[in-house]
This record gives C-alpha cells, structure tokens and sequence, in this order.
C-alpha cells in the first residue's frame, strides 16, 4: 500500500504537505493514490512542469498556466486529474493551492 | 456517496464586463471538481452569439463606479455620466478593458466559453429569447450543447447552487 509512505508526512487539513520540501516522487504517488489516480508519464509531465513553475514564481500554477505551459488541451487536463484538477495536480505536486483564478 | 455539487449560472448580460464573472467563476468551479451550468438569456445570448461574442462592449455611461484610473490615468477620479456620451468613449473603454484582462491572462470570452466546454460546463441558450430574437441554431457556438425551456433549465439545475448574472 503506497499510502503508507504517508504515514509520517504531516499534511494540512485540505490534505496538501504541510512542509513542501519533504515531498519526492513516492509522495506524489501516495497523494496521487489517495484522489484516485495513478501516475503515468504524462501525469509526471504536468507534475514536473508545475513544480519548475513554482520555484520560478512562487507560486502554484494555475489551470490555464499549466495548459499554456505543457501544450496539453484543457480536455486532457481534466482527463488526467479528473473532477477537479485545480487542487488535485497542486496536491500531488506538493505545492499550494494555485493562487490566480485562471 | 453523495450526490457531486452543482453550480449554475443564469447569464443575462451581453456586456463584455458582465461577460466575465459567470466564466471565471464557473472556470474555478470546475477546476475544484464542481458540476457545471451556463444558461443564457436575453442580452447574455450575446456571449454564445458567434457573430457577437468578439465584438462585445462596455459602455461607460451609467457604469458610475468607472474611475478615471482604469482608463490608465495617474489620478482616480470619478468620470462624469456626460463624458460617456462622447463618439468613441465606448471603444476606448472596451479596448481599455480588454488590454486589462490580456495582461492578467484572462483569455477572450470565445476562448474561456471553449475552455469550460472542454472542462465539461453545459451551455445551454434560453428558448423563448431565442425565439424572440429569431435566431438558430447556426447563430451559436459549436460549445453550445442546445437551446433549453425555462422548465428545462428547472430541471437540469435540481439541486445546483443558481447565480443569477
């Protein structure tokens, strides 16, 4: 069970890392596991590409900034972090949640 | 489990100002998992109007909370109601706000109706107004799912939150 990787993590009460410098690829599996998801490369993409975006700018990316970013459709996206992708990719990324409304 | 929760969106309005909160909104709705509706009526066919909606407006007159500071000017003072009855005082207002919202990144009303269709909002055009304004089906946009009754809408949005714009 990937989730028990968890076990010591501490995470807020929305489930997001607490201290975002602890979190490594089997965290993000474990994040992903728990929303239902399961990592595939282009998951790691997305994940990889917002994780540059955030220690460039401080801050998490957003929707439009992720699909303008990774040239992946706004359908894609949300086929990829179903029912939700704001928080979900932010989560698993282990980053805030994305600041801008867009 | 429980049933998902729903947000719908009565849209009224066809101008470019009162365009925006229904798709912003609605955007951050369905990016935190929420179920999506956009009904339009009356002016708010505008926005579903493909030979309208890139040619939207906002005119200054009666908008009495425009401040000379979002037309670009050092100083935000009030602009009087007269002022906005000037040739050209719509066109520069809406080329102002437009330049504003490209440098936020907001995307045009076109393309952010694309984006909550992809994202899967329902877009649906009110049928009586359509009827009134004798348009058809080759007036709207292909992210347009259908044109719906009043009591339609009624039973699309059971259960959904309903903000009227």
């Amino acid at each position: 069970m990937a989730t028990s990787v968890l076990e010591n993590i501490p995470l807020n009460e929305e489930g997001f890392l607490t201290d975002p410098s602890v979190w490594n690829e089997e965290i993000a599996k474990a994040l992903a596991e728990q929303e239902g998801i399961e990592l595939t490369e282009k998951h790691w993409e997305v994940i990889r590409w917002c994780r540059e975006a955030a220690a460039r700018s401080g801050a998490s990316p957003t929707l439009r900034q992720i699909t303008t970013g990774t040239g992946l459709s706004t359908k894609e996206l949300f086929n990829l972090f179903p029912k939700g992708p704001a928080k979900k990719v932010a989560r698993i990324a282990g980053l805030g949640k994305p600041e801008g409304c867009i | 489990m429980s049933e998902n929760r729903h947000m719908a969106f009565i849209c009224s309005k066809g101008n470019l100002d009162m365009a925006y909160p229904a798709l912003i909104m609605g955007w951050a709705a369905l990016g935190n998992g929420v179920d999506v509706t956009l009904f339009f009526t009356f002016w708010g066919l505008d926005l579903i109007n493909k030979h309208r909606v890139d040619h939207l407006e906002i005119a200054p007159v009666g908008i009495t909370s425009m401040k000379t500071g979002m037309m670009g000017f050092p100083v935000n003072m009030g602009i009087p109601q007269l002022a906005g009855v000037l040739p050209g005082m719509t066109a520069v207002a809406t080329s102002l706000m437009k330049k504003k919202m490209e440098e936020l990144d907001v995307p045009p009303v076109r393309e952010m109706l694309q984006m909550l269709h992809d994202a899967g909002a329902k877009i649906y055009g009110c049928k009586m107004t359509v009827d009134m304004m004798k348009l058809t089906k080759e007036d709207f946009l292909d992210v347009v799912d259908g044109v719906v009754t009043a009591s339609e809408f009624i039973d699309i949005t059971e259960g959904a939150q309903i903000i009227f714009i």
